[in-house]
């Protein structure tokens, strides 16, 4: 069995807050693995180490090493911009540039050097087509990103992560923000991802983890409590408070 | 159910009418004095206003020379060389203070002293850049003295109005970016300026706004001189008069109700300017941000 992602005693500290206590977590590859636990858990902190991201909060220590392909990403020479580039990442909010919705896509393929006009225009279509929004706005891609709907921003914001051809896509509760049927629309859309990607999940929706995961990870203040398939997690929990908080005591 | 009064009963309360009246007067007060300046300036001004006016140059002594060419040239070359300066080394400024610096007590007090500086008088910055600029530098009173003295002054509000306008960017167009594996410097460059950048123009426009009606640091500065320019570089280090202090000198010395004519026809050219000016900056503005 590979792993994509392979995290090993990572501590992480907030300046004197001990927001993630020795996370031990091995994350296979092209599967579907759910991050939930009640709100400031440590589950987004988590997602967030594993491109860095963190690295932008002023006064976060980390210890311990995250491994993507058997390389640990906290190294000194790791290359930041290409660790972005491989681990992808959807945020909570749709946050599409203020761009029109073809700059949007191809930000991300400019940075990373390409210039020719139809490799790009490949790469918008192919991009959009595999969030199925090309039909929906392939009329108007010179139009401004902010003028389509939430849920549509959300998968432009998808499509934007592809585009870039990451490896893994790291989602911090990607469809908290939007409406039910956008939501079905993400949630298919990320059965769909797990073919070609890793994908983390971080979700408040207990319903979405068991519908769309493969293995489940339960955040309890910053530790792991129980890690294992989602159906084992959700029919059969080993540890008491698992239970309790997939049948709702508290959370 | 009892009290089953009829809703058609909706009563003004005093309060709020007085209120109303109060919130139509201060605003009717507010417009009537800007109209009637506008107003009185153009009524007197445009009169004596003709394309010889602005097309001529200006003598003290000779009654038929009372153009007002030399001036205009000298305002414009005020502006765009000051903007030259200062709108590069304000937004370069900016964009350090607010996506570079490390925000502790330094970038604190730095904030705190632009603020302060764009309060200060400024006769204050003409006799400053009077004394290192004309003298010391040795750059006499030339546009030149006058530009660089006005970059001083117009500096603190560009930094200010940019500083603001980059820090109302939203993060997560940062963070987006960031995550997609952009370096920091074509995140601030690509995507936080382009997002700041009616912000950023609005602070030129006030520059603009600032510099044309400038006259007490222009005075030391700049100088009087009001001779036609006789070259387009050297002009630079003579001395010139701009249109404010061309409206000063000759309201000063009007004796003749013709000169007074001319103290206004300057004023309604003058308003005009900053007219045009403003309407190219938000030209400018609307261009660039297209989304």
């Amino acid at each position: 069995m590979s792993f994509k992602v392979d995290i090993q005693n990572l501590n992480l500290y907030y300046g004197d807050f001990h927001a993630l206590k020795d996370i031990n977590i091995k994350i296979r590859k092209n599967s579907v693995t759910a991050f939930i636990g009640p709100s400031g858990c440590g589950k987004s902190t988590c997602l967030k180490s594993i491109n860095r991201m963190n690295d932008l909060v002023p006064n976060c220590k980390i210890k311990g090493k995250i491994l993507i392909d058997n390389q640990n990403i906290y190294d000194s020479r790791t290359n930041l911009n290409l660790l972005r580039k491989r681990a992808g990442m959807v945020f909570q909010r749709p946050n599409p540039f203020p761009m029109s919705i073809y700059d949007n896509i191809a930000y991300g393929p400019r940075i990373h050097k390409i210039k020719n006009k139809k490799i790009l225009d490949e790469i918008v279509e192919k991009s959009l087509r595999s969030v199925y929004l090309w039909d929906e706005v392939k009329d108007r891609l010179n139009k401004s990103a902010l003028g389509i709907s939430g849920g549509q921003q959300q998968r432009l914001c998808i499509a934007r992560a592809l585009a870039v051809e990451p490896q893994i896509i790291l989602m911090d509760e990607p469809t908290s923000a939007l409406d039910p049927l956008s939501t079905i629309k993400i949630e298919d859309l990320v059965e769909m991802l797990k073919v070609n990607y890793t994908v983390i999940i971080v979700t408040h929706n207990m319903q979405q983890a068991a519908r769309i995961s493969d293995t489940t990870a339960f955040f309890l203040s910053g530790n792991i409590v129980e890690y294992a398939n989602t159906s084992k997690i959700f029919n059969n929990p080993t540890d008491k408070r698992t239970e309790d908080y997939i049948t709702g005591r508290f959370g | 159910m009892k009290n089953n009064k009829s809703l058609y009963n909706k009563k003004k309360s005093i309060s709020d009418m007085l209120l109303k009246f109060l919130i139509y007067l201060s605003t009717t007060i507010t417009i009537s004095i800007f109209l009637s300046i506008i107003i009185y300036i153009l009524y007197n001004g445009i009169p004596y206003l003709s394309l010889k006016f602005i097309s001529t140059a200006y003598s003290e002594i000779d009654s038929s020379l009372k153009g007002i060419l030399p001036m205009l040239i000298n305002t414009m070359y005020i502006v765009i060389i000051t903007l030259l300066f200062a709108v590069p080394i304000g937004i370069a400024s900016a964009i350090y203070l607010t996506q570079y610096a490390k925000q502790g007590k330094l970038v604190k007090s730095i904030r705190f002293t632009t603020e302060i500086l764009s309060g200060i008088p400024s006769v204050i910055f003409g006799l400053f850049g009077y004394t290192i600029f004309c003298v010391i530098l040795g750059l006499g009173t030339s546009i030149l003295s006058g530009c660089l003295t006005m970059m001083l002054c117009v500096l603190p509000t560009i930094i200010r109005t940019s500083e603001e306008a980059l820090l109302s960017v939203p993060k997560s167009y940062k963070e987006g970016a960031i995550a997609l594996g952009a370096g920091k410097l074509r995140v601030v460059l690509e995507i936080i300026v382009p997002s700041a950048i009616s912000g950023i123009i609005t602070s030129i426009i006030l520059a603009i706004g600032r510099i044309v009606g400038e006259s007490a640091a222009l005075l030391y500065t700049s100088g009087m001189a009001y001779n036609m320019p006789k070259g387009m570089f050297s002009h630079i280090f003579s001395s010139g008069r701009t249109l404010t202090l061309h409206l000063y000198q000759t309201a000063k010395q009007a004796n003749t109700p013709d000169s007074f004519s001319q103290a206004f026809a300057t004023a309604t050219i003058l308003l005009i300017l900053v007219f045009i000016l403003n309407v190219i900056a938000s030209t400018i503005s609307k261009i660039v941000k297209k989304y």
